[in-house]
């Protein structure tokens, strides 16, 4: 029996289909409809049951006939199935960061989460990218090329971005200014890390795991070496797939 | 109705535009957050025609009350002992602070880094929306935390303001400042009033607050039952218009109340299935309407059974010890028993911990969610304690930091339904 999993999250939404293994697995933007974006999406498709995870699983659930998750166990469950030993999950996504510990049988045990903007998200990393005049999947590569190291001591995206254009007004390289937010991220994520207390193996997620320099400074601020799925993003669709899969 | 209502708020200087603008904001959110609630007692019905009605009726009995000569004192907080209040023939009504949309009003003078307490009062007097505020005679404040103590000397170029002040450690200097102050408070009623408290009126009003203290105590026993036969929210309405309301007329409806819930426990009828997970709230206030955290567990299928707040237990919890007719020995019980309200505002303050382990054993708690209103300085950090004991004690937490706004709902909600999933059996 085949199951399906939906991740609606604010910048893109993330569909997976699972019977004993991942079927097939899609990344799509959320844009301003998630609700018929998801439509489509699941038109045509042969499923048994769904459950929807994501800040639009409330939207969506109803609408599509699946039941709905948290983010926070939905990725638990994703990291745990592709992971045995995992139990940390780092997730950054679009508009939000979790931490959440698991106990030996997998179960959620603590969690941290954002609690309102998006500081220190991906959304952050897409304004500094575009302040930068780069493109986002670029400003990881940038700031590991750094050749020197600046402060950037804001979080908020709006008091981050007045500090960006001040380095800039100054002539600071534009790599070492990349360097500076990510640090800054990787120092918040690494600070509600220890907060709910981590325990090996830790899997980062969310699209922003695909950055090589956040991987590197949020390893290195934890001293610990983080394990980056070769999909982050669909973390939490595999989890509410196989959730879907277990419901009977 | 409608009419003399307008009138009545015209004659009290309200901004009639601005406080039309405010009842109709709330009719829906009353329509969502509570109408629509199934299997409601029929003992809410009262409350809700008081919430329908929330600036007429009431209004109009302290405005009765006024123009026979008698006083209306405005309060923020639980440690002003309203007995003082009642004894010398004056009303005491508990101000409500809950809502976003005076938040910007007092924005406009408040430092933005402000608690929505603080803010939200504050601007209910800056925009003249608030007809309680603008009948009393006195609004007393107390020094429970800085941003308050700070906020009343603003709002006395507005309206006359009397504070007290609330010791920060409970040692026995600490209990003479504070019976000291419990006595000026006194005298401040009686220069207010023209009337001298003796000590039959004093006794009178302790056994009138006493009553509504014993009420509520059996309406929060009521939900330690399970399944539980009233919500959250409703028990937290019930709770808030306690602050305002007649306290005579409060009690006969609490008791109607309780009577009509312990039918349904006899019957074995709860308002949600045995296994909806049992939740307790424990920290900041939360005054009338701000009903956000509540709607939110309620609508993931949980349940509150228990505030350890002061729009909870903190406001009943503890009676006035009774005492013979002797003012010297009522004013000394009054004293110890608001002495020992466990607010945060004291270091230390282990009893509160203490508190929330013990409710959480006597209501049958699945899990607690510690609120505190963003910018409280007090309540945020006593959370790092809090968190501690209860992990000792093998009691799930969650923690919230939030205001009265909706911006982080979407938040709150993923966070919520993620302890719900946790604590689950």
């Amino acid at each position: 029996m085949i199951s399906a999993g939906l991740d609606v999250g604010s910048r893109t939404i993330k569909m997976v289909t699972f019977d004993t293994v991942v079927k097939d697995s899609v990344v799509i933007e959320t844009g301003t409809n998630p609700l018929r974006r998801c439509q489509e999406l699941m038109s045509g498709r042969d499923y048994g049951r769904l459950v929807v995870t994501g800040y639009g699983r409330h939207l969506v659930a109803p609408a599509l006939g699946g039941e709905v998750v948290s983010e926070i166990r939905a990725f638990a469950i994703g990291a745990r199935y592709l992971y045995p030993d995992c139990h940390t999950v780092i997730d950054i996504g679009g508009q939000d960061c979790k931490v959440i510990l698991m106990s030996p049988e997998g179960e959620v045990q603590r969690f941290e989460m954002n609690d309102r903007c998006a500081a220190g998200t991906g959304k952050f990393l897409e304004i500094m990218a575009n302040t930068l005049e780069v493109e986002v999947g670029e400003l990881g590569n940038l700031a590991l090329n750094a050749s020197r190291k600046v402060q950037i001591n804001s979080l908020c995206t709006v008091f981050a971005e007045s500090e960006v254009v001040s380095l800039i007004a100054r002539g600071e390289e534009p790599g070492a200014i990349a360097l500076a937010l990510h640090d800054a991220i990787a120092t918040r994520i690494s600070t509600m890390a220890r907060r709910v207390g981590i325990r090996e193996r830790v899997v980062f997620a969310g699209g922003a795991a695909l950055n090589k320099c956040l991987l590197k400074l949020v390893g290195e601020k934890l001293s610990v070496t983080l394990t980056v799925p070769d999909e982050p993003q669909i973390v939490g669709a595999i989890g509410a797939a196989i959730l879907a899969g277990q419901k009977r | 109705m409608a009419n003399d209502n307008v009138q009545m708020w015209t004659e009290l200087n309200i901004d009639l535009k601005s406080h039309d603008m405010l009842l109709s904001a709330l009719g829906p959110i009353f329509q969502e957050v509570y109408l629509s609630q199934k299997n409601r007692p029929a003992g809410m019905g009262f409350y809700d025609f008081v919430v329908g009605d929330i600036h007429g009726i009431r209004v109009r009995e302290l405005r009765e009350h006024a123009k026979n000569g008698g006083k209306v004192v405005a309060t923020y907080c639980v440690f002003v002992p309203e007995e003082l209040v009642w004894a010398a023939d004056a009303i005491p009504v508990g101000l409500c602070a809950g809502t976003q949309f005076s938040v910007p009003m007092a924005e406009e003078v408040l430092p933005r880094n402000t608690c929505a307490l603080i803010k939200s009062s504050f601007g209910f007097r800056l925009g003249r929306v608030c007809p309680y505020v603008q009948a009393s005679h006195l609004i007393v404040g107390e020094t429970t935390c800085d941003g308050k103590k700070k906020m009343f000397e603003l709002l006395n170029q507005y309206q006359p303001v009397y504070v007290m002040e609330v010791p920060n450690k409970k040692t026995e200097r600490s209990r003479q400042l504070w019976h000291g102050e419990v006595l000026a408070f006194k005298d401040v009623i009686e220069k207010l009033t023209h009337n001298k408290i003796t000590a039959e009126k004093l006794g009178q009003a302790i056994d009138l607050v006493n009553a509504r203290r014993l009420a509520l105590q059996r309406l929060y026993n009521l939900r330690k039952v399970s399944p539980v036969p009233i919500s959250g929210k409703d028990a937290l309405l019930a709770t808030q218009v306690s602050f305002y309301d007649d306290a005579k007329r409060d009690t006969q409806m609490l008791t109607a109340l309780c009577d009509e819930l312990d039918k349904r426990v006899a019957a074995g009828q709860g308002v949600v299935p045995a296994n909806a997970p049992r939740i307790l709230i424990s920290g900041s206030p939360m005054a009338i309407p701000n009903w956000k955290l509540h709607h939110i567990i309620e609508s993931a299928g949980a349940v509150v059974v228990c505030e350890e707040s002061c729009t909870g237990t903190r406001f009943f919890s503890d009676l006035v010890k009774p005492t013979k007719n002797n003012l010297e020995e009522q004013l000394k019980a009054i004293s110890d028993r608001y002495m020992n309200i466990h607010c945060a505002c004291f270091t230390p303050n282990d009893e509160r911990p203490d508190d929330v382990v013990r409710l959480a054993k006597e209501y049958k708690v699945d899990g607690v969610i510690h609120y505190n209103l963003q910018f409280c300085h007090t309540y945020a950090n006593e959370a790092v304690k809090m968190e501690k004991r209860l992990e000792k004690e093998g009691i799930p937490l969650l923690r919230i930091e939030t205001d009265y706004s909706d911006e982080d709902k979407g938040q709150l909600r993923t966070r919520i339904e993620a302890f719900l999933e946790m604590i689950k059996k």
